[in-house]
């Protein structure tokens, strides 16, 4: 065994993020409903729910400030073609399956003092960009503005943020006191004017500025939205080098936006299709170390490794957790058959869940544990099955023309990804668990492996092009199939899976 | 390299075989071959006339593992051959063309390589000189996005390995 670059660990101490912090719930069905849960609020809890009141009050009011909320909450699977009709001066127009942005004006953070003006700039570029990728908001130009904010404690002019048609204004402030810095926030509602929830602060290591930005701009699209964000998140995925048919392949990880990549093997082993721990701390992957395609499950903080299941004769491949972190859900083959198989990680004891002649792999469970949808040719040719997380009768779900392969179930239960092969095109794809509703997002020579965002609202793929210099990249689309965008990455790059949202 | 070096010598002499050098299966033969060097194409106990005078791989149609009369031909003198020189072992790598999603063509793979590994022990190869393995679609020999490269990838290639039987 060659020994790995060494990665540090990637996690900023959040528990240092003092003294507010904001806790993340998951998303309930409707997730118009869903509001941050604020700790510490400076005026205690008695204040919180009524802070918590004002803002539900303020969604309605301000309506779809928020139509993103109309889209979202939606499950997005109803038509766009409806318009978004308010009485309220802020709307999102919807008209022909096009979401009009939300207009944000975002000053630049007020440093509070001289180490902090390159952070102040960062933190609010970085919030702006997060915002403006998802297509449901668009920044104006900070060449726009009337006034200035020189600072944060000032009283907002709301007149001149109106004028040039901002909907929300987030002003903020960072100060740096030796190696750690403090962001705090605030959000406004232009056109009712008045703040959009509590101002809330993070303080950490200055190393951690990006997760802070991160953070600021998740309660921001949570406020907005109503639905959780995505922004402090990980991909873990598969770097790619060298010639199609030499190709080389390691694992790397990343912020969800292409920042802060490290390696977690090299390449002398080809790798395949990382997929996260639902607590983001282990990656299991399919190694072929051994010369033979095996299970790996890795500790991300240490970089540690170890094979899941190496039996003789058989490989194993296409592993995911269970919601709970416990079982690994995969696919071995052995005598040129592949079935699936859960094993429990603590006692390596493996259980069997298909025996049938026919390819059986692609599993991945619905976010309650009870079920597993995965990918069969049993009929013939490639489509998708649900089944009891125990085994037992599969259900066929996929009827439509061509092929279907790799689904996942979306973190909020109601939808499922999946890849679809059809006269010679890919697509990724989403439908409702019982199969109905099917939907294509994309289409390319080859789109395949599609992983959700944390809330549910958005896929990250790979797409690979053509021909003789044909390269893997990744790229992100959200439900609707709407903001189709190249995800940034240093070189070729394919495989990607999505933490769930950082703690 | 010495041993690519050579086998490239004689792709000309050979260019009315079905099968070529593989670039791939090459590299995980190279480790021994300093054992073997001394045989070339033309001599009948040398992976070389395994490789290239036999054929060291057989070709499938559009998601099929099913042996083709071809490759039902090339197969029986592979076992042959390896009935004949019991001090190799093989591992059988199983592959796909890019049509198709990863994690299935890993099985797809699996089957290829296991109804040549079948075939090989029916006529009487012992089972424990023969691996399989597959790499689905990661490891193409051709690397055009068209069927003339595809039909090359949809493979299953024979790789010796010079070592007694273990077990």
């Amino acid at each position: 065994m060659q020994m790995l670059p060494f990665v540090p660990p990637i996690v900023v101490q959040m528990n240092r993020f003092a003294p507010v912090s904001a806790d993340f719930s998951p998303v309930v069905e409707g997730g118009a409903e869903f509001m941050p849960k604020l700790s510490k609020t400076k005026r205690g809890s008695r204040a919180m729910k009524r802070t918590s009141e004002q803002m539900k009050r303020g969604l309605k009011k301000v309506s779809c400030l928020m139509a993103a909320c109309a889209v979202l909450a939606a499950g997005a699977l109803t038509p766009m073609a409806a318009t978004a009709q308010s009485n309220g001066p802020l709307r999102i127009e919807i008209t022909d399956g096009v979401i009009e942005p939300l207009p944000f004006a975002i000053p630049e953070f007020v440093a509070e003092d001289g180490g902090a003006s390159d952070f102040a700039r960062s933190i609010s570029r970085v919030i702006a960009a997060d915002l403006a990728s998802t297509g449901l908001f668009r920044e104006i130009p900070q060449d726009a503005f009337i006034s200035g904010v020189t600072n944060f404690s000032s009283p907002v002019a709301y007149a001149d943020w109106k004028a040039i048609n901002a909907q929300a204004l987030i002003t903020g402030a960072v100060s740096s006191s030796g190696d750690s810095i403090n962001v705090k926030f605030r959000v406004f509602d232009v056109f009712s004017g008045q703040p959009l929830g509590e101002g809330l602060q993070f303080s950490g290591g200055a190393g951690g500025w990006r997760r802070m930005a991160h953070k600021v701009a998740d309660i921001v699209y949570s406020r907005i939205t109503g639905e959780s964000g995505y922004f402090d998140s990980r991909v873990v995925f598969v770097a790619e080098s060298g010639p199609k048919n030499a190709r080389r392949k390691r694992l790397a990880i990343m912020d969800y936006d292409g920042a802060n990549v490290q390696y977690l093997t090299d390449s002398s082993a080809l790798v395949l299709a990382p997929r996260f721990s639902p607590q983001g701390d282990r990656v299991l992957y399919t190694s072929y170390e051994t010369g033979f395609p095996q299970v790996y499950v890795l500790d991300v903080a240490t970089v540690g490794r170890r094979v899941l299941s190496s039996q003789e004769g058989t490989m194993t491949f296409a592993p995911r957790f269970s919601p709970d972190g416990r079982t690994v859900v995969y696919s071995l083959s052995a005598g040129g058959n592949t079935d699936l198989y859960t094993m429990d990680i603590a006692s390596g004891q493996a259980r069997r869940l298909t025996q049938a002649p026919s390819i059986e792999t692609a599993p991945s469970f619905s976010p309650d544990g009870s079920k597993i949808v995965f990918e069969s040719d049993r009929s013939g040719s490639q489509q998708l099955y649900v089944m009891p997380a125990t085994g037992g009768e599969a259900t066929r779900i996929s009827f439509g023309q061509g092929r279907y392969g790799t689904p996942v179930w979306s973190p909020r239960g109601d939808l499922i990804a999946f890849t679809k092969q059809n006269a010679g095109r890919f697509h990724i794809g989403v439908m409702r668990t019982d199969g109905s509703e099917e939907r294509l997002l994309t289409a390319s020579f080859l789109d395949e492996g599609p992983t959700w965002s944390p809330n549910g609202r958005v896929i990250m793929f790979t797409r690979e092009s053509q021909g003789e210099t044909g390269e893997a990249s990744l790229y992100s689309v959200d439900i609707t199939g709407r903001n189709l965008r190249r995800v940034l990455t240093e070189g070729a790059a394919s495989d990607p899976a999505w933490s769930p949202l950082l703690n | 390299m010495k041993h690519i070096a050579m086998t490239a010598l004689f792709v000309g002499a050979l260019a009315v075989s079905a099968c070529s050098n593989d670039r791939f299966g090459n590299g995980r033969f190279g480790g021994g071959s300093g054992d073997f060097v001394a045989g070339s194409p033309s001599d009948p106990r040398s992976p070389a006339y395994f490789n290239q005078t036999i054929g060291d791989r057989v070709l499938f149609a559009v998601d099929q593992s099913t042996l083709s009369p071809e490759a039902v031909q090339v197969l029986t003198q592979q076992a042959t051959w390896l009935m004949e020189n019991t001090s190799y072992t093989a591992v059988i790598e199983g592959h796909a063309d890019e049509q198709g999603t990863r994690e299935y063509n890993l099985a797809l793979g699996a089957r290829r390589a296991s109804a040549v590994q079948n075939f090989l022990i029916d006529r009487g190869v012992a089972p424990n000189r023969l691996q399989t393995v597959s790499y689905g679609k990661e490891r193409p020999l051709e690397i055009c996005s068209d069927e003339l490269c595809y039909s090359k990838n949809r493979r299953a290639v024979t790789v010796l390995a010079a070592g007694a039987i273990t077990s």
